[in-house]
């Protein structure tokens, strides 16, 4: 029986800040459950600190909020432990992107079957607004006590060039298309990425609402020029259909080329797809034949209380 | 028939197959009924730099190495400059005597202090910065030499096979080191052929040429050595017995226990373990399908602690194996662990610090780091090993302790254990239990993962169960998981996690705690790999008419305090061995006893302790000659 979003809601009281970005986010993953018909018991949201780390506290299946930078560690554990589970982590930009590079790269190698979620926001709200690693060069968010002095990472270019088989970007404000991207994600088969363009109303002044809005671009006759643009809209194609390295590369370097967009026009949307890269899973089954039918998390350890585990063989090989 | 303790040792460039010769060497004589104590000496290096192996051998079990060499095999210069003083009065050196003439300087793996200490020496002695030199000295002191040319040997047997290839085959140099010391000690040959057929058994050309190289080395020996007075004729052998490296013991313990999930990442000595797992990773299951192991090479111990936690939450019995580095940088999530009350193994193949400090060296410096690892207040077990023999039982009861109390356990090892090679008895699996604890296979609704309870444990569920939703977090959280600041809740959740160490004294028997082998007035306290040589350095005083009581402590976190006063209470000196700067136990001794330590013998050359040296240092202790602090120094 299929739940309702309302029942992927927890009744713990929500402390982010009015008019955050944030909320689109929940809500989107709630309706993306709810849509999916996930079970709860078998479904995980992991996450890392900060405000986003909060998330898997109102989310109302299993909810691991883990260290800051280490969500993919986690959840990639239970994942491979457990590969029945539906797993997604989700954390900040400054998570995942700042202390928790090394993980992200390292996860796009290994193509574990599950979804990252990035809250990107360009700042570190709880610790009082901090310069973010998607934050500009020079920019200067309203906390800040001088203009940024470091480069931004581009979210989406890393995680092409790491390996991830499905990336793709969402804003909190379009809860609608965000949940169709979160499905498409979970759907994925294969570790799948997606960039939330959040904004941050409290600390970062520059990337707000009015802002992606495009406020500021309005033309001659008052008409509101959104950021914003869907990739689908301009005939995108992202996916890969054939395991041919041309066709791949191609397809990566479209979508590099995509994610440098930025400015007056910013595209959301799938970048990139491809499910011919085997997944974590399946390149355990090749040596391990029986994996996923008898995965770590059920394989019976004992009978009687006693060790049911037959090493006889290898203390052979070992006596003299 | 008389005793038979005999050591052997080789050496070489590191590549050049000391490691291989040695275990032909080991296998043989275990084979033949003798118990052995092996250990590798290596730097941190891939090829050129010295390593050697120790081999003791003896018709009685043995717990350690002694300082003198009976037998010393070499096939380069290095060696002989570096070990040529531990060969005892009326023990021999077989050398390669190409080499004779090689000077100090032309050795250039030999660095300058140590060069400085030789020409020292020689210079002492008046003789020649050479090879030739320091034999000379070794003769002095009534060494027998054994000169062969290994390129001859090559020579003449590539002559006899018609086989050109063998003449220039250097890796030949370590089967004919063994082969003459096994002629030379008169060792029956039929188990050297045997295990050479064994080690080779998959390649039958490379187990020809070794035949026959072997073969005519051991011939070469028996015909032409002479007066060397060390048998080894074989003796009764032991029926179910094995012959182990160090990191097997805790491998194959885990593979018992039922850990099914072990992430890593590389580090020198732990990784041995996870890649005999990974190697080994298809299990065979009594009455079932067959099981696995998930070794997961992670891209740091950062994500090899994570995912350790992420298996474990899924109710896998999940560990990870690493050194100190490595667990330094495990210990945010050590405590993450901790306040969730996860259950995880950490094996902890210790080596000497701080920092990369000496890794590939041993060291027992890790103890109140593992003690004290993490931030906040949060229980846990840190659980130490003595033996290798040990080892396997106590991963079993590691995983128990983890299950039973939700704690993580630190199972502390080292490299003295992992690069040691000994015979012990066929580890028996059926002394391995298997206890989850209060692990869920079904849950009522209203589950709450961390419900207050009488002894503070709370059931526990695991990720993918039905109804058994749980939350975790880092914050402090209430009963359901999720995060709460509330002071009341705040106390009683400390309260009920920290209760656990009390519990953890109160339910882990006392043998398992710490392990007397008497009190007497002079009594050891120790723990970990420095039990072995303890053991046998107080058997050597025993013969004297001197005794010396033992206490190995096991848990070493939580404290037994109580156990530990009662048992020592009639011990009128306690003298403390470990392999470490500062004496880490005597301190945590102290602490929790609030007693004393009288004598410190430490040691943290980065080389293990030998028997003799443990010896040496007691002696003095019992005859009021020793400093407060003994500081042992033997070993290249």
């Amino acid at each position: 029986m299929a739940l309702k979003p309302a029942e992927f809601k927890t009744d713990v009281h929500n402390d982010w800040c009015p008019g955050c970005g944030d909320f689109g986010i929940v809500n989107a993953i709630q309706m993306a459950l709810a849509d999916m018909g996930a079970p709860r018991d078998k479904t995980a949201i992991f996450s890392g600190i900060g405000c986003s780390g909060k998330t898997s506290h109102y989310i109302n299946t299993y909810g691991v909020h883990t260290l800051h930078g280490r969500v993919l560690t986690f959840a990639q554990g239970a994942k491979i432990a457990n590969p029945e589970m539906t797993v997604v982590a989700v954390g900040g930009d400054g998570d995942g992107l700042g202390i928790g590079a090394g993980h992200f790269v390292a996860a796009g190698r290994r193509n574990v079957n599950m979804t990252y979620i990035i809250f990107d926001n360009g700042v570190y709200g709880l610790t009082k607004g901090q310069a973010s690693p998607t934050l500009k060069l020079g920019e200067k968010t309203k906390s800040l006590p001088s203009p940024n002095t470091n480069s931004n990472v581009n979210p989406i270019g890393l995680a092409i060039a790491s390996g991830f088989t499905f990336v793709a970007r969402g804003y909190s404000y379009d809860v609608r298309h965000l949940k169709d991207l979160i499905v498409q994600a979970v759907n994925h088969k294969g570790l799948s990425f997606l960039d939330v363009l959040q904004p941050c109303p409290t600390y970062n002044d520059l990337n707000t609402r009015d802002w992606y809005a495009g406020a500021d671009l309005m033309d001659e006759a008052q008409k509101r020029h959104s950021r914003i643009y869907k990739l689908e809209d301009t005939g995108f194609e992202p996916t890969v259909h054939y395991d041919s390295e041309i066709e791949i590369n191609e397809k990566l370097s479209q979508a590099l080329i995509k994610s440098l967009e930025w400015g007056n026009k910013i595209p959301t949307g799938v970048f990139y797809k491809n499910e011919n890269t085997t997944p974590y899973t399946a390149r355990l089954q090749d040596k391990i034949p029986n994996y996923l039918e008898n995965p770590p998390a059920k394989q019976n350890i004992s009978k009687n209380g006693h060790s049911n585990t037959d090493i006889s063989k290898i203390l052979d090989s070992l006596e003299v | 028939m008389s005793s038979v303790d005999f050591t052997w040792l080789i050496g070489g460039p590191q590549g050049s197959g000391v490691e291989s010769g040695a275990n032909i060497f080991s296998r043989v004589c275990a084979e033949m009924g003798y118990q052995i104590f092996g250990k590798r000496e290596f730097y941190s290096n891939i090829k050129g730099e010295h390593s050697y192996f120790t081999v003791r051998i003896a018709d009685k079990k043995i717990h350690s190495n002694v300082n003198a060499v009976d037998l010393m095999a070499c096939f380069d210069a290095e060696t002989i400059f570096r070990h040529y003083d531990e060969v005892v009065s009326g023990g021999g050196i077989i050398y390669d005597s190409d080499i004779a003439e090689t000077k100090t300087d032309g050795v250039h793996t030999l660095d300058a202090p140590f060069k400085e200490r030789l020409h020292k020496e020689l210079e002492s002695k008046n003789k020649p910065f050479t090879v030739a030199g320091v034999l000379e000295i070794a003769k002095e002191k009534g060494v027998l030499l054994y000169p062969v040319s290994f390129k001859s040997i090559l020579l003449t047997l590539s002559e006899e096979t018609e086989n050109p290839r063998l003449k220039g085959l250097i890796r030949m140099y370590n089967v004919i080191g063994v082969s003459l010391s096994l002629g030379l000690v008169k060792m029956p040959p039929d188990s050297l052929q045997k295990t050479i057929n064994n080690i080779f058994s998959k390649k039958p050309e490379i187990a020809k040429i070794n035949q026959q190289t072997a073969t005519y080395s051991y011939n070469y020996a028996t015909a032409k050595f002479e007066n060397f007075a060390h048998t080894l004729l074989g003796t009764q052998k032991e029926p179910g017995t094995l012959l182990v490296q160090g990191f097997q013991g805790t491998a194959l313990g885990k593979m018992a226990s039922g850990c099914r999930f072990q992430p890593y990442y590389p580090i020198t000595p732990a990784s041995d373990e996870s890649v005999f797992l990974e190697s080994n990773e298809i299990l065979e299951i009594i009455g079932d399908r067959p099981g696995s192991t998930a070794v997961i090479q992670t891209e740091d111990e950062i994500c090899a602690m994570g995912m350790t936690i992420g298996g474990a939450l899924t109710g896998t019995r999940s560990a990870t194996c690493t050194s100190g580095p490595g667990f330094a940088l495990m210990t945010e999530m050590l405590g993450w662990a901790g306040i969730n009350e996860v259950p995880v193994v950490i094996t902890a193949y210790q080596r000497s610090g701080p920092s990369t400090g000496l890794p590939t060296r041993h060291g027992q410096d890790d103890l109140l780091f593992s003690v004290f690892a993490g931030h906040g207040d949060f229980p846990k077990i840190v659980y130490a090993s003595g033996e290798i023999e040990e080892s396997f039982y106590d991963t079993g009861n590691c995983f128990n302790y983890a299950d039973i109390f939700q704690v993580p356990v630190i199972h502390m090892m080292d490299k003295f254990h992992a690069s040691s090679v000994i015979t012990c008895k066929r580890f028996d699996t059926e002394k391995i239990s298997i206890d989850r604890g209060l692990l869920l296979d079904t849950v009522e609704d209203g589950y709450r993962r961390f419900e207050f309870t009488e002894d503070g444990v709370s059931p526990r569920s695991r990720l993918g169960m039905d109804n058994g939703i749980f939350w975790n977090t880092g914050d402090e959280s209430d009963e359901t998981g999720h995060i709460t600041e509330d002071p009341i809740i705040r106390v009683k959740m400390m309260d009920k996690r920290m209760s656990r160490l009390d519990l953890i004294l109160k339910r882990i028997p006392n043998e398992e705690q710490a392990v007397s082998y008497g009190i007497e007035d002079y009594t050891i306290i120790s723990w970990g790999s420095t039990i072995g040589p303890v053991k046998d350095a107080i058997d050597m005083l025993k013969k004297e008419g001197i005794s010396i009581g033992l206490l190995q402590l096991k848990l070493m976190h939580p404290f037994p305090s109580e156990y530990v006063s009662s048992l020592l209470k009639d011990a009128k000196t306690i003298i403390d061995v470990e392999a470490n700067h500062s004496g880490q136990l005597g301190k945590l001794f102290k602490q929790n006893i609030g007693r004393d330590i009288d004598y410190f013998i430490l040691k943290y050359t980065g080389r293990a302790m030998t028997s003799t040296e443990v010896y040496d240092a007691l002696k003095k202790i019992v005859e009021n000659k020793a400093e407060k602090r003994e500081v042992l120094m033997h070993g290249a």
